[in-house]
């Protein structure tokens, strides 16, 4: 144990609203903490910068899932145990229902929340392919309102992001329209459980007939902060697949990737089996298009 | 023989000594353990890899009057920890020569206010050039070593080599490299230390050999034996980790403790227990066999190169075993073996069960495939032509006396596994899947006990004593951390007396109480030290007999009368036995010629091992091991050891390297260390061929190291029988397998589409 | 400094405690310094290792990664609240008996895990099994003697409850 507990403050309002005004009175001031996976973990190892804390564990506000016929919205504080257990997320969102067993063990999803794991913008987040790939959005609130934006826009760069220091992450709100979609997710971990990601990589399709209407392809360790491969799926849009456009589509993906080189893994690696993985899924499609 | 019939206890799954404690929580750990008035140590290391310390400057943010603070000039005695040869400094003096090597130490009321003060000092540096790695070394420049950078060298003969080459019908080249291992006890190292002018040191740690901690506090302190006093803890693991290491932390501790006048606690927190502590040698082995018609062995010519680290520590015992493990289990009328420990700047290396076995393993068995495929003859057949058999002689011209069943092994192996049948399988179905699947075999055999004349050197003494409240304790050094000695240990008590399991327990292990039966390494304790406290119950029952009436036959109640009257008459009631080697024993230290080891315990492994193409991650699908260690003491915990070390010698294989950046480990986190998980390991079918061994405790031969021996050369010959692609150096992990892969396809496939 | 730490109340193996400690305490010395229940472990705190694992509020946690004021409230059960009246828990047994422990670190978070997934899953697969001990490290066992344990427990509570139907009747 390297840090200090007596250097840091940390209170829990236990709502949201005192959360928010307490944000709003002295912005950048109060580091939330919700399961602290990602924060207790800093402070063991001495690396806790922030002085002052605030707990968002416990705030029934944000530990929700509601569903509606045409979306599912989850709040900021669910964890991933809530997640996987949830059956409307098994039957609609299976990929994400998927990521959240993938989380570390047992023991860091009854802690780890959906909403954490986002705003800590770990490039190897485990949640934010499937997240990216079924188009979701998400919606941050402070004491002046809330607001929602593309959660495809939320990342701006490494573990930044788009919310001001009073803000606090509220929910992801996600279609309900993905049942007729092939879908896809696979991490390449450093082992089978307590892993992160060397690579990860989430695909929706549809088809009609044998071409493809529409693609999302999401990634995670291939920059920066997770991201959709924007290119890779203009390649795919409209194609039927085969193997000329499973080839190129793997081109494109190799040029828009950048993923690095570090202790985990190494850039050749990553950029190599992400085509594998997009590979294997418009295998998947290209299957489904020759049943169909 | 069946001695399973004639026995009671031995062989018998009896619960783990400890066991209940451990279940209850209620087992003290030194962490667990708080002394009146207690402080806590903290150690300034080393940011550079090699040079001078110009200057050593307080900040004055720290109120320093509240700490105490050690240097090498506080050190009363030797500035040395005492292993083979004492180069390694307790305390850096003027120059430092790896990273995280210690130089200062701390030592505050409040463990929270170390950290602040250990960044607060702040050392000037002349840096020298440094050498990270066994090629860097051998260029002698610069010399970071003695006069050549040389810690050991050891060279083998045995017949001829240079005359097989002309005659060879097949001459097989190949280089093989393993990297750095970490232990991984889940429990980090830790001591608590004492110091008093009357009674001199008291240490309490996570240790394996309390003796070694004894001899290196001796003289550091330059104190008598009996002003120093070590007492191991419940030890959360230790695999070779805790056999040198504890000396030099219990020191540190033990300085704090004089300086500070308080007891002392040190415990490494995971990221300073992975940068600072000991790891596996790294390696290198070159093979140049040769073979006739038939593929029988006529000559290895092999070149062993190990990284030491920056202090000799325990390396040039590491390269004997390493040395003699290095032809495998096979006859060759014609070895040379040339090895050499390098010296480098990191952190030294040093024991990891097997010793430097699985290194010179991993080669040889490795290389046994790459002949196999150049020959066109099945791996396992290739192996056949050549095990060792009873009357045949290894490498060092050791006769094997006792029975040696390698074949029985292999074909048991082959069997369990359905070795052919799956490889025929595989053959058929890997061309047209994703994911590649192969079977790998290992044979090799491990030396139990110390090496050569070790274990005459050690003159080992234990024994068992009956205590006035009525219980009869095992007196040993030997130590638990795991592996059962406190279980068999007092099995071999009870059957020897005639007691029950429950009517023996173990003496503390403390340097104060107990005898010196050894260090607890190298595979010796069932065998060796087994066999002193199998002596000793007999010899404790003759004696009863001869001087305090026991019957030739006697229930509970009467030995222990018989044990009252012996200790009103005698003063105490023990029995101790020394150490006296097998008959016909002799080995030559300068030749390396002889009876390398007292025995041998053997192995056949088989690994069934899955490619994905896609992912480019191997996996192993399902491992069998068949051995033959002597008579098993008790299967429950036997069976554990092979599973345990074969999870690890799969983590070696695929999962764990060490990372160093200028001899820095930078990934010292448990996050980025990669160990398997419950969800990695595969299931291990574990077999037992038991022959007992007459000069082991009731026949025991050495277990522990035996199955960390196997796995990596058996996993990479499955890798190699699933995708045709041999590879030579471990760990190997995906990144690696990608890189052949994707060349291999760039050739086959030029413009895949 | 003490006195403006908070008061946290946490309910321990079924004992009601009161501990001042600093919020961002880990709840993990909060049982080992405050409440000087040294069964809990520290291998990594960094939770990877998992032998810090105690249950809470019926939920399996990594009590290194838990800052006390999170506990407020809280029901907390640790290795020593396993045992009742001095007889060993099924899995304590089994453990004892199957050779789940060797080393004994990783044992009473690796008994936590097992109870948390016996909890919820009282018949599992060996597939389960591995899932639900996948945040414990053991470095001894290679695991293998540590699922046969848990099957054991299974094993044996299916013939408690057995039992307890047979005596209901």
């Amino acid at each position: 144990m390297r840090g200090d507990a007596e250097a840091h403050e940390l209170i829990a309002p236990g709502n949201l609203s005192a959360v928010l005004k307490l944000m709003a009175d002295a912005p950048g001031e109060w580091t939330p903490i919700a399961g602290g996976t990602e924060l207790m973990v800093a402070h063991a190892a001495g690396r806790l910068n922030a002085r002052r804390l605030v707990s968002l564990w416990g705030i029934s506000d944000l530990r929700f899932i509601n569903a509606t016929t045409e979306s599912i919205a989850i709040g900021a504080g669910v964890t991933f145990r809530d997640l996987r257990e949830h059956g409307v997320v098994a039957s609609d969102l299976p990929l994400l229902a998927r990521a959240a067993s993938w989380i570390g063990s047992i023991a860091n999803q009854s802690r780890a929340t959906v909403g954490g794991n986002l705003v800590n913008g770990s490039p190897a987040a485990d949640s934010s392919p499937a997240l990216l790939a079924y188009d979701a959005e998400i919606e941050v609130v402070s004491v002046h309102g809330r607001r929602r934006i593309a959660y495809s826009e939320f990342h701006t760069g490494y573990k930044r992001n788009i919310m001001t220091t009073d803000e606090l992450l509220y929910a992801i709100h996600l279609p309900r329209r993905f049942a007729r979609h092939q879908q896809y997710l696979r991490k390449v971990g450093t082992r089978r459980a307590m892993a992160i990601a060397k690579v990860a990589l989430a695909g929706t399709a549809l088809l009609e007939g044998k071409k493809i209407s529409e693609i999302r392809l999401a990634a995670a360790s291939l920059a920066p902060f997770p991201t959709r491969l924007y290119r890779t799926e203009a390649v795919m849009l409209g194609e039927a697949v085969t193997a000329e456009t499973i080839h190129a589509a793997r081109k494109a993906l190799l040029a828009e990737s950048q993923p690095i080189d570090d202790i985990r893994s190494t850039a050749e690696y990553r950029r190599g089996v992400a085509a594998n993985l997009l590979e294997e899924f418009l295998q998947s499609l290209r299957q489904e298009g020759r049943t169909q | 023989m069946n001695t399973s019939e004639t026995t009671r206890i031995v062989g018998a799954s009896v619960a783990r000594k400890e066991g209940v404690d451990k279940l209850l929580g209620r087992a003290r750990y030194v962490d667990d353990i708080e002394r009146e008035g207690m402080w806590h140590g903290a150690t300034v290391r080393s940011s550079i890899p090699r040079g001078f310390i110009r200057s050593i400057g307080f900040d004055r943010r720290i109120d320093w009057s509240q700490f105490s603070v050690v240097s090498a000039s506080d050190i009363p005695g030797d500035n040395h920890i005492q292993l083979i040869v004492a180069d390694q400094p307790c305390l850096a003096d003027g120059m430092v020569n790896h990273r995280e090597e210690a130089i200062l130490l701390l030592a505050h009321p409040d463990k929270h206010k170390l950290r602040e003060a250990v960044e607060a000092v702040h050392i000037e540096y002349e840096p020298l050039p440094a050498v990270f790695s066994i090629e860097e070394s051998e260029r002698q420049d610069p010399i970071v070593w003695g006069t050549d950078n040389v810690f050991k060298t050891f060279l083998l003969e045995k017949g001829d080599v240079d005359s097989a080459w002309a005659d060879a019908a097949h001459i097989v080249e190949g280089e093989y490299r393993t990297g750095a291992q970490e232990h991984l006890y889940i429990e980090n190292n830790g001591v608590i230390a004492e110091y008093s002018a009357e009674t001199g040191v008291t240490v309490w740690g996570s240790l394996q050999c309390p003796f070694y901690v004894h001899k290196s506090l001796l003289a550091v302190f330059d104190l008598p034996a009996e002003k120093v006093r070590v007492i191991q803890t419940e030890t959360g693991g230790a695999f070779g980790g805790k056999e040198d290491y504890p000396s030099l932390l219990a020191a540190h501790a033990a300085l704090l403790a004089m300086k500070s006048g308080h007891p002392v606690k040190m415990i490494y927190d995971r990221m300073e227990d992975l940068a600072a502590t000991t790891k596996r040698h790294p390696s290198r082995v070159r093979h140049r066999t040769a073979l006739d018609n038939e593929g029988k062995l006529l000559a290895m010519d092999i070149e062993i190169a190990t990284d030491g680290g920056a202090y000799s520590t325990l390396s040039s015992t590491v390269l004997s075993r390493a040395t003699l493990h290095s032809p495998g289990p096979y006859v060759c009328p014609n070895v040379r073996i040339r090895s050499r420990s390098w010296a480098t700047n990191t952190v030294p290396y040093g024991a990891f069960r097997g010793f430097g076995a699985p290194q010179t393993i991993f080669a040889v068995e490795r290389h046994m495939d790459e002949i196999a495929a150049k020959l066109g003859i099945d791996p396992a057949e290739l192996r056949r032509r050549n095990f060792l058999h009873d009357g045949d002689t290894t490498a060092t011209e050791q006769v094997m006396r006792e029975p040696v069943i390698l074949d029985q092994l292999l074909d048991r192996a082959l069997a369990e596994s359905n070795y052919h049948a799956k490889r025929a399988q595989f053959t058929g179905e890997n061309p047209t899947s994703a994911v590649k699947r192969g079977m790998g075999i290992a044979a090799f055999y491990h030396g139990s006990g110390f090496t050569g004349s070790g274990e005459r050197y050690l003159n080992s003494l234990a024994g068992v004593d009956v205590t006035p409240e009525g219980e009869v304790r095992v007196l040993v050094s030997s130590t638990e951390f795991g592996q059962g000695t406190n279980t068999v240990l007092t099995q071999i008590a009870a059957e020897a007396i005639g007691l029950d399991y429950c009517d023996v327990i173990m003496a503390p292990a403390d340097t104060g109480i107990v005898p010196n039966s050894g260090p607890t390494v190298a595979s010796r304790t069932a065998m060796v030290v087994g066999r002193l406290i199998e002596r000793a119950g007999l010899q404790l029952v003759a004696l009863l007999r001869e001087h305090a009436g026991l019957g030739e036959h006697f229930t509970r109640a009467e030995f222990f009368a018989a044990s009252e009257r012996y200790r009103a008459a005698k003063g105490e009631a023990v029995s101790l036995c020394r150490y006296q080697p097998p008959p016909g024993i002799f080995w030559d230290d300068q030749k390396y010629r002889g009876e390398a080891y007292p025995a041998f315990a053997w192995s056949v492994q088989v690994a069934q091992v899955a490619v994905d193409t896609v992912t480019c991650s191997a996996e192993v699908e399902e491992f069998w091991a068949v051995q033959e260690a002597g008579r098993v003491i008790n299967p429950v915990l036997a069976t554990g050891q092979i599973e345990g070390g074969i999870a690890q010698g799969i983590g070696y294989a695929l999962y764990e390297k060490v990372l160093l950046q200028n001899g820095q480990m930078i990934n010292n986190q448990m996050t980025n260390y990669i160990m398997p998980t419950a969800e990695d390991v595969p299931p291990i079918h574990a077999h037992f061929v038991e022959i007992p061994f007459q000069h082991g405790g009731y026949g025991a031969k050495g277990i522990g190291e035996l199955p960390h021996d196997g796995p990596a050369p058996a996993i990479l010959n499955a890798i190699r029988d699933a995708t045709g692609v041999s590879f030579h150096s471990i760990p190997l992990l995906p990144e690696d397998l990608f890189a052949a892969l994707a060349a291999r396809q760039a050739i086959e496939e030029p413009a895949a589409v | 400094m003490s006195e403006c730490w908070p008061t946290i109340r946490i309910t321990v193996n079924g004992q009601r405690h009161l501990v001042q400690a600093p919020p961002m305490k880990r709840l993990l010395d909060v049982l080992r310094e405050d409440l000087h229940l040294t069964g809990t472990k520290e291998g990594c705190g960094e939770g990877e290792c998992g032998s810090c694992s105690v249950r809470m509020n019926g939920e399996l946690v990594n009590s290194c990664l838990v800052p006390a004021l999170q506990a407020e409230g809280a029901t907390i059960e640790t290795v020593e609240g396993l045992a009742q009246k001095g007889e060993l828990h099924p899995l304590q047994q089994a453990f004892l008996k199957c050779g789940g422990a060797q080393c004994g670190i990783c044992t009473p978070g690796m008994l936590m895990a097992a109870k948390h997934l016996l909890a919820h899953n009282p018949h599992p697969d060996i597939a389960e099994i591995r899932e639900g001990l996948a945040g414990n490290l053991c470095r001894c066992t290679g695991f293998m003697r540590i699922f046969e344990s848990v099957i054991a427990a299974a094993a044996q509570s299916c013939v408690a409850e057995e039992q307890r139907g047979a005596d209901a009747r």
